[in-house]
């Protein structure tokens, strides 16, 4: 029992990081049609804008208690700085190009974010333990954990529901999927659709910078962080299907649990799970568990 | 776009560039070491890769460049204490090139490549990780050029194949975990049970066989646990691999976690009281111990991959006290290990220099550091595995404490063991070694 409560919560845990992650990713590619590379940097300027003020306000004397609002505003200006000017400053003139061209600038942009991570912070890793050690440890399943940790869930819970009430419950949630379902109608339509494609390329980056900024205090915070995010996020979205924040949560849940059972039972297969479940959905499902259903054209 | 929208977000941008930039970063670069200056004479040029970009950079590859940087400023100046105080390398002003190891293997091996046969330098020193070195090393047997690997410690690169032109100037893998297997029996005598968590490659995959073998020859009684973790090096989140870890029934933790990886491993089991229940012993935590300060647990066994860092900071040497000074003076915090074992290397390469005369050839070079035996910062090395080509030093472990008096980590319990007890004989390979008995080891 104590075992299974054990995974449950290590693929919760880790599901909820994947999720925050790859909901960014898979929003800006379901609106905007774009396989953001660069969403890896968002995930990486968070975590390192997060480290660097949570030490610094420390430093000063500052309560620990401040490290959550810091964490959440790096998250905000992080995705709204980086968001909006790669968004008006590149993408917007590419949106006619082929989409090929733009996962490639999207790639270049990655290289140079990565860049001016190490111009900017230099090259020694960034601690944030504070907010972690603010909260305390406690005793569940035989095993100490972290609260910090269990916190994630919930940080990840309350994206999931914020994400399904504005696109259900909002009439920003109706335009969006307009635009999703039909570009060109929502054109005609009256929808001022390069607006909506910032503001959702700024709310996806918000996402990537969320993911860096909460993780920051878990993790030392050195160059090249961003890399390995992208990877893991890519899969989920090809699990859940591209486009999907329902797919993003179950490809994210799928990958956490099975990953989590792999390193209690079998950890010698712990890096083969992950691609095997989006190698075995490829194959049955190429477009993803959710995708997003696509409209016939006649 | 909204113009005050715009406008209020090109401020951001401005404010939060100019505080990053105007604000101190906590890099050990903020006194440089001066650049080693040719003004006059002979010149040669040695090219020292290591990680400058990545997770490992912080922790491994800047003060390895800091430690190499220095030693070479040193010796082209005549700085260094007796013996070493003649100037330049066999009268040579080196200069250096600086490489970023990072990028994997394949790249390594084009720079290699490009360093040697477009830049034609006249050796290459450095290297941290086993990957790189394990790639190179026929890469560098096939050019013929002199070089010596700094840090890396895979014993398979002098095990696996006579090498002519490569050296390694601190000992392997072996002797990290054949004297951690050592110190736990010395130590923990009643350890019933030990897993571990390694990044799963060459360097965490030999570092936990040669434990493992170990601790099966000189503790029998003790079990291994059937769930050792091996997730991907730099994956940074090791929640699970922490909880499996905390329900085994094991009572001491194993790791040769380093860089990056070791410090989120370290931060990630403290929280959640890993360290608390179980003793970790980390092979290469000596890195952390002046980065991490109070972060890094009591009572946790720590190694530096040999006699350097935290370790051998008491040890009063003349060339030890002046590697220390110096280093605190240049960039304001002590050496760790890989500062050491850089400026080691680079020692050795000017020891060859010395006695292979006027302009030698790599062979030259190759024939003057085969074999032989000098007198390092902190310790004595003995280039006598792989037919003089790898070293072999003393190896040592230490429990960790934080001094609150001069709010510092310090090692307490601190035991050396000498080569000759850790280390397989020449000829001999280090699993064939361990898995027969150790024989010929005297401790």
């Amino acid at each position: 029992m104590d075992t299974f409560l054990t995974i449950l919560l290590d693929g919760l845990q880790f599901s909820s990081y994947l999720f925050i992650v790859s909901a960014g990713l898979t929003i800006i590619f379901g609106v905007m049609k774009i396989l953001n590379v660069a969403h890896g940097s968002f995930y990486a300027w968070g975590a390192y804008t997060a480290a660097f003020f949570i030490g610094k306000f420390s430093d000063m004397g500052m309560p620990d208690a401040l490290g959550f609002l810091i964490i959440i505003a790096a998250a905000v200006v992080v995705g709204v700085v980086l968001g909006f000017i790669i968004e008006q400053g590149i993408l917007k003139y590419m949106y006619q190009r082929d989409e090929v061209l733009i996962v490639l600038a999207t790639f270049g942009l990655f290289l140079v974010l990565e860049d001016i991570i190490l111009i900017a912070f230099g090259t020694d890793p960034y601690f944030a333990y504070q907010p972690m050690a603010l909260l305390a440890a406690v005793e569940i399943g035989g095993i100490t954990r972290d609260v910090y940790g269990l916190t994630l869930i919930g940080v990840a819970t309350l994206v999931a529901i914020g994400c399904w009430w504005l696109l259900n419950k909002t009439k920003w949630g109706t335009i969006l999927k307009a635009v999703i379902f039909d570009r060109e109608m929502g054109i005609s339509m009256g929808i001022n659709v390069p607006l909506v494609y910032t503001l959702t390329f700024i709310g996806g980056a918000i996402l990537g910078g969320l993911g860096g900024a909460y993780i920051a205090p878990t993790i030392s915070v050195a160059p090249g962080l961003g890399t390995e995010v992208i990877v893991l996020s890519f899969a989920v979205v090809v699990v859940g299907g591209m486009g999907s924040i329902a797919g993003a949560a179950i490809g994210s849940l799928i990958i956490g649990l099975l990953r989590a059972v792999a390193v209690h039972e079998l950890p010698q297969v712990e890096l083969f799970v992950v691609f095997a479940v989006m190698a075995v959905v490829l194959v049955f499902r190429p477009e993803g568990l959710f995708a997003p259903a696509k409209p016939r054209k006649i | 776009m909204n113009k005050g929208l715009v406008a209020v977000l090109a401020a951001l941008v401005v404010g939060a560039v100019a505080f990053m930039l105007t604000s101190e970063k906590p890099s050990e670069e903020k006194k440089e070491a001066t650049a080693p200056v040719a003004d006059e004479g002979e010149q040669i040029t040695i090219a020292v890769p290591s990680f400058l970009t990545g997770g490992a950079a912080g922790p491994f590859g800047i003060p390895a460049m800091n430690g190499a940087k220095m030693v070479v400023d040193a010796i082209n100046k005549g700085k260094l204490p007796a013996p070493y105080n003649t100037k330049g390398f066999g009268g040579a002003t080196a200069s250096l090139i600086e490489l970023d190891e990072g990028g994997g293997a394949t790249k390594q091996v084009a720079e290699y490549r490009n360093l040697v046969e477009k830049r034609n330098v006249d050796a290459v020193v450095g290297y941290i990780s086993s990957g790189n070195c394990q790639a190179l090393a026929p890469i560098a047997e096939e050019l013929k050029q002199f070089t010596i690997f700094a840090t890396c410690g895979t014993p398979r690169i002098f095990e696996e194949a006579p090498r002519q032109y490569v050296f390694r100037t601190m000992s392997h893998a072996t002797a990290d975990n054949t004297a951690a297997a050592m110190y736990v029996k010395e130590n923990f005598p009643g350890m019933k049970g030990y897993t571990g968590i390694q990044q799963n490659y060459a360097w965490g995959q030999d570092s936990w066989r040669d434990f493992d073998l170990t601790l099966k020859q000189i503790m029998p009684n003790s079990k291994a646990s059937d769930n050792v973790q091996f997730p991907k090096i730099f994956a940074g989140q090791y929640g699970s691999e922490i909880s499996a870890m905390s329900l085994d029934s094991a009572d001491l933790v194993h790791s040769s976690f380093w860089g990056g990886d070791l410090e989120a491993f370290i931060f990630q089991g403290a929280a959640r009281g890993l360290f608390a229940k179980k003793t970790g012993v980390l092979t290469v935590g000596g890195t952390a111990a002046y980065r991490l300060g109070k972060k890094l647990p009591n009572g946790i066994v720590l190694g530096a991959r040999g006699p350097y860092g935290i370790l051998v900071r008491d040890r009063d040497s003349v060339l030890n006290q002046w590697f220390i000074n110096t280093y605190k003076n240049l960039y304001g915090t002590y050496p760790s290990g890989p500062a050491y074992q850089y400026g080691q290397a680079i020692l050795a390469a000017k020891i060859a220099y010395d006695k292979a005369g006027s302009d030698p050839s790599s062979e030259q070079l190759a024939g003057a550091l085969r074999g032989i035996t000098f007198e390092s910062f902190s310790t004595k090395v003995e280039m006598s595995l792989g037919g003089g080509h790898q070293a072999v030093t003393e190896n040592g472990y230490g429990i960790t404490k934080y001094d609150e008096v001069n709010g510092e980590n310090i090692v307490t319990d601190v035991k050396f063991y000498p080569a000759s007890c850790i280390m397989p004989p020449d000829g001999v390979g280090s699993v064939e070694w361990i898995k027969g008995g150790m024989k010929g080891a005297k401790c």
